[in-house]
């Protein structure tokens, strides 16, 4: 039977962290509200972008842009986005894992893998590698599009002058407060956008566009905006998914410690009714020798 | 008078979403106005000013970077930002002005070209901010 005292320390130290986690699990939810906010108003920018490139790709042939040139894939880059901290659960995790088995499929196919991480987490666990191009990281508290233009360009150069023949995302979609799931995407090149809907009925439209500048120049300018918008998204994606996974983590440990005072609490009361028990047993003992 | 359907949406959300009599904005090959019923049509879009016109009443925008999509009587403003004049913060866009003139000026001594071009922009946003701002004071 564990001392009294013993017992009594444990279980305050339990409710601190317990108070802790609530904490946490508060701050959580407050700023997923936030995230899921600026998330939802890129929503439209996304959708009508999207919908113009398709227009736009649909009228013409993958012609001669440099961000939607298709190559002997022998280089690979991965960028991965997590955030930068921990206490989320499994969320940061199950994207390395994905991250690092594509590394593992693409270097079994005998292809070179970099790694660009957007995140702390990422880049931490893929040092250890020495695959990593290039990091950025405590930028996902407070991100702005700049940061997003910056990584997309920089990944544009480097696919540009050969560093990389093809690019994948991987980063966690938020689905709903209670799911987040790791995602792939492939980033580079561009593929020429088409929708369900067949084609066809696109051209007809296309047809009828005035373009200004040409349309080649303008994709010139659009392909790299588009790349931008893409990993935009993902870090918004990964912003509020964060906060949704530490919400969940942080509720599961603030639970776990009310068991675990339950149950210290019932060990407490054992504790102290032996010893009472004992106490009983010395003073009846005593009482009855002086009695002999 | 016809009107057209005008919009802007930047990343952070929606800006704009009503009916204009007429729109004006700076297009890659100049400045472009837009009347109702205009024909398909889709520029790119610098860094600028923006008005559109609403029963005699003109508004200025500061936009950057993007694009604009005419069709089926709807134009349609997908830029990195839009600020309308009357928001604009002038002193902090002055200062902002001569802080990318300094930048730019420091960059070229050193030979620097991303830190130019990136203050260069930084230039065009804030002399945009500015332009807006006075339009509609004036306006």
């Amino acid at each position: 039977m564990p001392g009294l005292k013993d017992v009594k320390t444990k279980i305050t130290g339990v409710k601190k962290t317990s108070q802790i986690t609530k904490a946490m699990n508060m701050v959580a939810s407050a700023k997923l509200r936030g995230a899921q906010e600026k998330m939802e108003s890129f929503r439209p920018y996304t959708a009508k972008f999207t919908a113009a490139m398709g227009n736009l790709s649909g009228g013409m042939e993958g012609g001669n842009l440099p961000l939607m040139e298709a190559r002997d894939i022998s280089n690979v880059e991965i960028v991965v986005v997590t955030s930068d901290r921990g206490l989320c659960g499994s969320f940061n995790s199950a994207i390395i894992t994905m991250a690092e088995k594509l590394m593992l499929k693409y270097q079994s196919e005998g292809k070179d893998v970099s790694f660009v991480c957007v995140g702390k987490k990422a880049f931490q666990y893929f040092r250890k590698t020495g695959k990593v191009r290039k990091s950025y990281n405590d930028i996902m508290g407070t991100f702005q599009m700049f940061n997003a233009r910056e990584i997309s360009q920089d990944l544009a150069a480097n696919f540009i002058s050969g560093g990389s023949d093809h690019v994948d995302l991987v980063y966690g979609k938020f689905h709903s407060v209670a799911s987040q799931k790791p995602e792939r995407e492939e980033l580079l090149p561009i593929k020429p956008i088409t929708d369900s809907e067949g084609s066809t009925q696109k051209t007809e439209i296309t047809g009828a566009y005035t373009y200004e500048p040409e349309p080649g120049e303008i994709m010139e300018v659009l392909l790299p905006l588009y790349l931008n918008v893409q990993i935009y998204h993902a870090m918004l994606e990964v912003g509020a998914s964060e906060h949704a996974a530490r919400m969940t983590a942080m509720d599961n440990a603030t639970n776990a410690c009310k068991d675990m005072i339950d149950q210290l609490t019932l060990l407490y009361n054992k504790a102290r009714q032996s010893a009472i028990t004992g106490d009983l047993m010395d003073i009846v003992g005593g009482a009855e020798a002086l009695k002999g | 008078m016809a009107t057209i359907n005008l919009e802007v949406v930047t990343p952070t959300g929606p800006v704009i979403s009503t009916d204009v009599d007429i729109v004006t904005a700076p297009g890659h090959g100049g400045e472009f106005g837009v009347l109702a019923n205009h024909a398909p049509f889709l520029s790119t879009i610098k860094t600028g000013t923006l008005s559109f016109k609403r029963d005699r009443e003109v508004k200025y925008l500061m936009v950057s970077g993007g694009f604009a999509e005419v069709s089926n009587n709807k134009i349609t403003f997908l830029v990195e930002s839009a600020e309308y004049g009357y928001d604009v913060d002038v002193d902090r866009a002055i200062s902002a002005k001569e802080r990318a003139l300094k930048r730019i000026a420091q960059a070229q001594q050193k030979g620097e070209q991303i830190n130019l071009t990136r203050a260069e922009a930084a230039l065009q946003r804030a002399l945009a901010r500015i332009q807006a701002a006075e339009n509609s004071r004036q306006g």
